[in-house]
């Protein structure tokens, strides 16, 4: 959910647009956002699933440090989808076990 | 490619802004390095007003003194590197950096531009790093840090949940609290584990005046959902519990907000090899420092939430004492200087004399005698 007025911060207007892929589906996403930011204004939380026990794992830092919201972009495994900015065009693939190694 | 300059500060923060700014003010050339893709570091999600004297810009919104700085900081000369992390630092303080990495197209040879600086003076302005409270459940997506709950509604402007329950009633809580209000979404309540709020009652009283209640005694016991947060259960710990279950109570959330607090992130200075304490006041482990920031390595510096979590006007005049300290090793002669650099020094401590300093100004008093007593074994230091 996108917080478009808000009372102290300025409304949220003007911003350019891009298309990203995500498992599939093309959504609209902010340029300049996180994937992070991107996935959660779509309501997608959960972001992979632990390769051992298979426990989802969603945002939890926001800062880079956690690794808990690694995603799979234009297919490049572990990459941390709260510090890396969308692009046009991305491919964007979540929940897929990341590898030990 | 390598590259010299006088003074590197890691951290755009506004302990970093701060020592950078007196740095340039006297001549220095200086150059801030910071990860992230915007300067200011934690500034930027304060979308508050700031408390404090008029020194530090009290009524003033951090978003906004984050920009003043950082304004001054280019007027003086500052460079500021962006999306530059700093893996390494070696005895003679040059210092490897990776360049353009989060900024660049996302593909299998993702490309980084190492590259080396070299200073003959290092600033650490790294600032903290949350500490998470443990339950079960705590791991399922929708347990989210305080501090990526404000990067999400006040700068990606996303909402992140709908209902939120804040653990933690300290002044980030309170804070992240009344923002999350603002933003639009629910809060059902905010619990805090100790007898006493935290936070100063300004901000208690707000989000209070507007219905939240604040639970004292009271944790979340665990967190429910099969692949994300649906429920907490919270209940109470006070002493006059009976610690049944029918003291639990089930609430329903789709966000857990942690606000349970910080601990000081100073790798690059272990990696430079200072000397640490441990200071539960200040967050945990500490880089010893002198009274003007230097740590147990000759002219490195450590300020700001690295050196021990304090609040936004200390960190600044931290980064200005470190500044100034570094301006008047350069320019000894110099005599308004010396005079600005202790006026800085006092206001410092003014500002840890409040109530709701005073364990950290403690702990920074004992930081500093250890310092000394490191650096001079010959007899124990009193500063004060």
């Amino acid at each position: 959910m996108r917080v478009i007025s808000h009372p102290v911060l300025e409304d949220m207007q003007g911003a350019k647009w891009v298309e990203i892929t995500v498992d599939g589906r093309k959504i609209v996403a902010r340029q300049g956002e996180s994937i992070a930011a991107a996935l959660m204004a779509e309501g997608i939380r959960t972001m992979r699933y632990t390769p051992v026990r298979s426990e989802p794992r969603g945002v939890f830092c926001g800062i880079g440090q956690c690794s808990d919201c690694m995603v799979t972009v234009n297919g490049v495994p572990n990459v941390r989808a709260c510090i890396t900015p969308v692009e046009e065009g991305m491919v964007v693939e979540t929940g897929t076990v990341q590898h030990r190694g | 490619m390598s590259h010299q300059v006088d003074v590197c500060v890691v951290g755009s923060g506004p302990s970093g802004l701060g020592a950078a700014i007196e740095c340039a003010r006297y001549g220095l050339g200086v150059i801030v390095l910071d990860s992230n893709l915007q300067a200011g570091g934690q500034l930027n999600k304060q979308i508050h007003k700031f408390f404090g004297s008029n020194a530090h810009r009290a009524g003033t919104r951090g978003i906004l003194i984050a920009q003043e700085l950082l304004e001054e900081a280019l007027s003086l000369g500052v460079r500021v590197w962006l999306d530059s992390e700093v893996y390494s630092v070696s005895n003679d303080l040059s210092l490897q950096i990776l360049k353009g990495v989060r900024a660049s197209k996302v593909t299998a040879d993702r490309a980084a531009h190492p590259c080396t600086l070299m200073c003959r003076y290092l600033v650490i302005a790294t600032g903290a790093s949350e500490k998470p409270a443990l339950f079960p459940g705590w791991t399922l997506p929708g347990v989210m840090s305080a501090g990526a709950v404000q990067t999400m509604m006040n700068l990606e402007r996303v909402l992140p949940g709908r209902n939120f329950i804040v653990v933690g009633a300290g002044n980030v809580g309170l804070i992240v609290a009344y923002q999350l209000l603002q933003a639009g979404a629910q809060v059902s309540c905010v619990v805090e584990s100790n007898k006493e709020i935290g936070g100063y009652a300004v901000h208690a009283a707000k989000i209070r005046r507007c219905g939240v209640p604040i639970l004292t005694e009271t944790t979340v016991i665990r967190v429910l959902g099969i692949d994300q947060v649906e429920a907490a259960e919270i209940g109470r710990i006070g002493a006059d519990s009976n610690r049944k279950d029918s003291d639990r109570q089930r609430i329903c959330v789709d966000t857990v907000c942690m606000a349970v607090g910080l601990k000081p992130y100073a790798r690059l200075a272990s990696l430079a090899g200072c000397a640490f304490g441990y200071y539960p006041q200040l967050g945990g482990w500490v880089p010893l420092h002198d009274e003007y920031m230097m740590t147990t390595k000759q002219n490195v510096y450590v300020v700001g939430d690295a050196s021990g979590i304090e609040e936004g006007g200390i960190a600044e005049d931290e980064g200005r004492l470190a500044g100034l300290d570094i301006a008047l090793r350069e320019n000894p002669w110099e005599r308004n200087l010396d005079l600005n650099r202790n006026r800085v020094r006092e206001r410092l401590w003014e500002n840890r004399s409040g109530e709701y300093m005073r364990d950290k100004g403690d702990a920074k008093r004992d930081v500093i005698s250890r310092w000394h007593n490191l650096s001079d074994p010959s007899g124990p230091y009193d500063a004060f």
